[in-house]
């Protein structure tokens, strides 16, 4: 028999590319800001390159927005809200519907543009992205003409003028948890996507524009850091919404200290994936997988630090290692490719030299063989073992494909581990027993725990941190308080 | 404190005319992890009533104390927000009964600090002693009003909880010396967290009161901490402190507001802005839901065998 | 590598002790998240098997099919016809590989291994009771041994569910050491019926009982109940397969059968192989689709990879 299996090996199943098709995206050389309802250059003509990051190629040239711009935004937005807000709720309800609807037409397109943009696999695109952004529109047009009945009292009223920030890492689906209930409850919105993903926001104008969304409603700035700054800083913001890391979120906190703005924060993460003896197995090895390597782990609530208990840390790590021997990474557009491109040559950097102070510090490396492509930014999965709670790899937040593995003896140390970090945005059990399911559950001081089940999201769902991972919810009935005047 | 009171002191005059005999002194301490400690620092104010009348000297907390008081809250938090939401409101109502039998101690005090006339200052002990009642009653029942089932797309279980912040700052009204101190304290530690309370500056007494009343009440140690002190010097360390998850800012003028919430920032504490509030009128439940985190839980539920379930 | 071990020459002599140990041994192996394997069969569903990979894996299937016949209707006649389309598949393109087996009832194994001679089509043999299994053993192992006699090359027994669910392991696992033994040279495959098993967990310890006991094959199912194979008890059962050879150097082989019908199907099946217990199950000995109407479909699609254009059923064989 032997042989047979030799000859069965030398003909392994391998998979011919399946790139889904690019020409279902037409993206134009360059963009606008998206002002008032038109595409407009900026102010003082500056422009920025969206690139690729799996190719490099230059994808378009973007407007980027500076502070007159913010203030022609912020302006719009504002002559908008009377009107805006004034609408019967049931009016603004079918707005986002149709914006739901459209997303759902254009959903193709979309997945391959974020894809092209963002370098994640057109297979989460596809399955993941897009399909939560139209469900997060379709939730929150519900809600609409229901706010009455949401438990914040009898006519509760917006807010005013959101100025919201949003990452690179799920640029349309942040998008869509920040615009969605904003405009629900009759804000107006001045929205800055990431300077490294601007077009899915771009073409989410001209979503806009085929909904019939009156002028000014939604504004789109492309731009940097600068510009995000100018959006929160403007005395005619009232609410200031913004994703993104942990630094910037506290600059943004004191930027706010002593004004009116109300302001929700999703900041950064470092999520424990505990996994007791009497786990799940085959499914905690997939969770773990997924709780890291989902978007190349440039997730805020990625499982990224790896409880074991001590008892069956040897299995695991052999069953994950070989897990992570057949996870394909590639050209994102393919669609069975699992590992994309990381976003961006500065994030690879930060990735790269934490990575390297893991191992200078002594914790032990390991990737599969994988052959990375010779253009772009791309990154091995990677594990760390015999890292303790000292390494600079179990405390700070990577924000990449890079898992540190940790040991537990009991429970309770379990526990006290998961909770020894500034942060507190996601964690994750993985125990056959329902009580310790529970018991665990109700000590973490995390604001997503996932039980037998990771990074799992749905617009009806609460999301957000603890501690150092922010303030206040985004999704289900508890996002619409971000943007009520209550 | 180096100065000498200036005068006599009314409660000394009342007291004596009264009774023809001496009255006892109440010395008055800070309540900080469930005993009576002096300021570390040793220090003291003179406690002048209305018309400046020495009525006390009241501890005047160090940033040390403030530390300790951190500790002891951190302390009790486990035990507090792990006690059943029943037990809890057990305790509140506690609160309130034991604050009724003394609540003519309760009048006096804020009718000399704030210089009101008894019927008024009876008014607000019996709105704060309500308050407590009212408060007792939503342990068990916020996490009904806040939290509950999240129907996803998906064969998930998925519950949305709230769950108390950790140790929260409050500085206490500085015009309320009671009612208001009662009405930032209690939404506090009805869901869970333990705080650090820093009393009205000019009207400390009452609250120092408060402490001897909780330690009395089954209240657990180091659940409700009391400094007395310069609001300013004392909330300082507080609000930069990295082991205090939020901040009720009830007590700051707006400058005060602005330097302590900017100092928050540096652990992105919960930050509760000074707003104009009428203590006398039900409150509703934005100071509740101020200190509580939505923690939400994903299940798996999925068939009940391998082969679906029809049913 | 054996293809075969006898029960018992291995790491878990103990567990089989006694109907304790093995049941302590079968209930403490790991439980199953049933969402959370369904999700990665269902991941694992949308590969995107194009061109050559598609060649490949329908070349690939077609060479793992136990192109099966199992009705009380069933004749000589039939039964040649099936051994025919065994051979060659495609009538038109000799250049399509044969079905790995015909898959018949034991009084018809004689006429199947006249069809298939000389072919290397091997003769498979449902046997023990099949499909519901409910007769005394020595009936079974009479059932089996006609079989062995008439030239079957592989026997396709069902385990004793009723026992099984009962939490009577250790019958069961007594049952199939019987069989295997009187199976002598021909290999076993051991059906579970995972739609009577009902949980994952029952499937899991199901697969562990037939290893232990010596299957050189588990298979899902019987194709005569509602839920036949699907790709989660597949996958579960690959994962099996998958430990089992960690753990004790045995390869055993997996069988889905029934429900199987299009090519999509098939070549998700591959996948989970391909994705869990990896390559060396790409291959008949290790990995047979128990099914009949799925070859007319491979075929067509094989058909359309040459041509370009679509087939149609009146260019495959209706048997």
């Amino acid at each position: 028999m032997a042989s047979e299996m030799v000859s069965a090996k030398a003909s392994a199943f391998a998979y011919a590319p399946a790139p889904e098709s690019r020409s279902v995206v037409d993206i134009a050389p360059s963009y606008g800001l998206f002002i008032d309802g038109e595409f407009t250059e900026a102010a003082d003509g500056k422009v920025f390159k969206t690139v690729s990051p799996s190719t490099e190629e230059v994808l378009s040239e973007v407007a980027r927005a500076g502070e007159a711009d913010v203030d022609r935004a912020v302006g719009a937005a504002r002559r908008a809200f009377g009107k805006w807000s004034a609408l019967p709720g049931s009016e603004r309800a079918k707005y986002l519907f149709r914006i739901a609807r459209i997303i759902q037409e254009r959903s193709r397109e979309l997945a391959v543009l974020e894809t092209l943009d963002n370098g994640k696999p057109i297979k989460e695109t596809r399955d993941a992205d897009l399909p939560l952004v139209a469900a997060h529109f379709f939730y929150y047009a519900g809600w609409a003409d229901k706010l009455d009945h949401a438990g914040f009292g009898k006519d509760v009223r917006p807010l005013g003028v959101a100025g919201q920030v949003i990452p690179w890492n799920f640029p349309l689906l942040m998008l869509a948890w920040k615009i969605a209930p904003a405009l629900a409850t009759g804000n107006t919105v001045v929205l800055k996507p990431a300077e490294t993903t601007p077009l899915s926001a771009l073409f989410f104008a001209d979503i806009c524009r085929q909904a019939g969304l009156p002028k000014g409603v939604v504004n789109i700035l492309p731009g940097y850091g600068d510009a995000g700054a100018a959006l929160v800083a403007h005395p005619d913001v009232n609410k200031v919404a913004f994703t993104g890391s942990t630094a910037v979120g506290k600059a943004i906190a004191r930027q706010v200290a002593g004004t009116d703005k109300k302001v929700t924060l999703e900041l950064g993460g470092k999520g424990a994936n505990i996994v007791f003896d009497d786990a799940p197995i085959d499914q905690a090895v997939e969770g773990v997988v997924t709780g890291i390597f989902f978007n190349q782990g440039q997730v805020c609530c990625a499982g990224s630090r790896l409880l074991v208990q001590e008892s069956i840390h040897d299995e695991l790590l052999d069953s994950l290692k070989r897990r992570l021997s057949a996870l394909r990474l590639g050209d994102p557009l393919d669609k069975n490719t699992d590992i994309g491109a990381i976003n961006s040559a500065e994030q690879l950097a930060r990735i790269s030299s934490l990575v390297e102070q893991g191992e200078a510090e002594g914790a032990e490396r390991w990737s599969p063989s994988c052959e990375l492509p010779s253009s772009g930014y791309w990154f091995a999965p990677t594990l760390f073992t015999n890292v303790t709670q000292a390494h600079t790899v179990a405390r700070d937040e990577i924000f990449g494909p890079v898992l540190s593995v940790l040991t537990f003896r009991t429970p309770d140390e379990a526990v006290a581990k998961a909770n020894n970090s500034q942060y507190g945005l996601s964690a994750g059990i993985w125990t056959e027993k329902g009580s310790r399911i529970l018991a665990v559950a109700s000590k973490l001081r995390a604001g997503v725990v996932w039980s037998n089940t990771f990074n799992k999201f749905d617009p009806t769902s609460p999301f957000g941190g603890y501690k150092e991972s922010g303030y206040g919810r985004e999704g289900g009935r508890h996002g619409l308080e971000a943007y009520l005047d209550v | 404190m180096s100065d000498k009171p200036k005068n006599t002191g009314k409660k000394t005059e009342q007291k004596a005319e009264q009774n023809q005999r001496l009255s006892v002194f109440k010395t008055y301490k800070l309540y900080v992890g469930g005993k009576f400690p002096r300021s570390e620092s040793g220090r003291v104010y003179e406690v002048t009533d209305s018309k400046g009348q020495w009525l006390a000297n009241a501890p005047r907390a160090s940033r040390k104390d403030a530390r300790d008081a951190v500790v002891a809250a951190r302390k009790a938090f486990g035990g507090w927000s792990g006690a059943t939401a029943y037990n809890r409101g057990q305790i509140l109502y506690r609160v309130a009964e034991m604050l009724e039998g003394r609540r003519d101690q309760f009048v006096r005090e804020v009718a000399e600090a704030e210089g009101l006339p008894k019927s008024r200052a009876a008014a607000q002990v019996d709105a704060a002693i309500d308050r407590w009642v009212w408060y007792a009653g939503w342990t068990d029942k916020i996490a009904q009003v806040v939290g509950g089932g999240n129907p996803v797309a998906g064969p998930y279980f998925n519950l949305s909880s709230p769950e108390p912040t950790g140790v929260v700052t409050v500085l206490a009204p500085q015009e309320s010396s009671f009612l208001g101190l009662v009405s930032v304290l209690a939404p506090v530690i009805a869901t869970g967290n333990t705080a650090v309370v820093i009393a009205s500056e000019k009207f400390p007494l009452p609250a120092l009161s408060l402490g001897e009343v909780l330690a009395t009440s089954d209240v657990p140690g180091g659940v409700v901490n009391i400094l007395t002190g310069g609001t300013a010097e004392i909330a300082a360390p507080l609000a930069a402190h990295q082991d205090v998850n939020a901040i009720d800012l009830a007590g700051a003028d707006e400058a005060l507001a602005k330097e302590l919430e900017i100092a928050a920032a540096d652990n992105l504490k919960r930050v509760v802005r000074p707003q104009p509030v009428d203590y006398f009128a039900t409150p509703g439940i934005d100071r509740l839901t101020a200190f509580l985190e939505t923690k939400t839980v994903w299940h798996p539920t999925g068939a009940l065998g391998a082969s679906g379930s029809s049913y | 590598m054996p293809t075969t071990a006898p029960p018992a020459a291995h790491a878990f002599t103990d567990v089989t002790a006694s109907d304790s140990t093995l049941r302590r041994f079968l209930h403490g192996l790991p439980g199953v998240d049933t969402v959370g394997l369904e999700a990665r069969a269902a991941a694992l569903g949308t590969r995107s098997i194009k061109t050559t990979a598609k060649a490949y894996a329908i070349d690939l299937a077609i060479s793992m099919v136990d192109l099966t016949t199992l009705e009380g209707a069933d004749t000589p006649g039939k039964v040649r016809a099936l051994g025919a389309k065994a051979v060659h598949p495609d009538p038109t393109d000799r250049t399509a590989p044969t079905t790995a087996a015909v898959c018949v009832y034991p009084d018809m194994v004689a006429a199947a291994k006249e069809a298939v001679a000389g072919s290397g089509v091997l003769v498979a043999s449902v046997a023990t009771a099949f499909p519901a299994g409910r007769a005394a053993l020595d009936v079974k192992l009479a059932d089996v041994r006609d079989a062995v006699a008439a030239g079957a090359d592989e026997i396709d027994m069902v385990i004793d569910r009723g026992a099984f669910l009962a939490g009577r392991y250790l019958k069961v696992y007594d049952e199939i050491v019987a069989v295997k033994e009187a199976s002598g040279a021909a290999r076993l495959k051991v059906i579970f019926e995972t739609g009577e098993l009902s949980t994952y967990d029952n499937i899991r310890r199901a697969s562990w009982l037939g290893m232990l006991a010596g299957a050189d094959f588990i298979k899902t199912s019987t194709g005569k109940v509602a839920v036949n194979a699907t790709p989660a008890n597949t996958l579960l059962m690959l994962e099996a397969v998958r430990d089992f050879r960690a753990q004790t150097g045995i390869q055993v082989g997996v069988k889905p059968a029934g429900g199987i019908r299009t090519t999509k199907d098939a070549v998700k099946f591959l996948v989970l192989v391909n994705e869990t217990a990896g390559t060396d199950w790409l291959d008949n000995h290790w990995f047979r689709f128990g099914a009949s109407s799925l070859l007319n479909d491979l075929l067509m699609q094989r058909q359309k990879l040459a041509t370009g254009r679509y087939s149609g059923p009146d260019y495959v064989t209706v048997d």
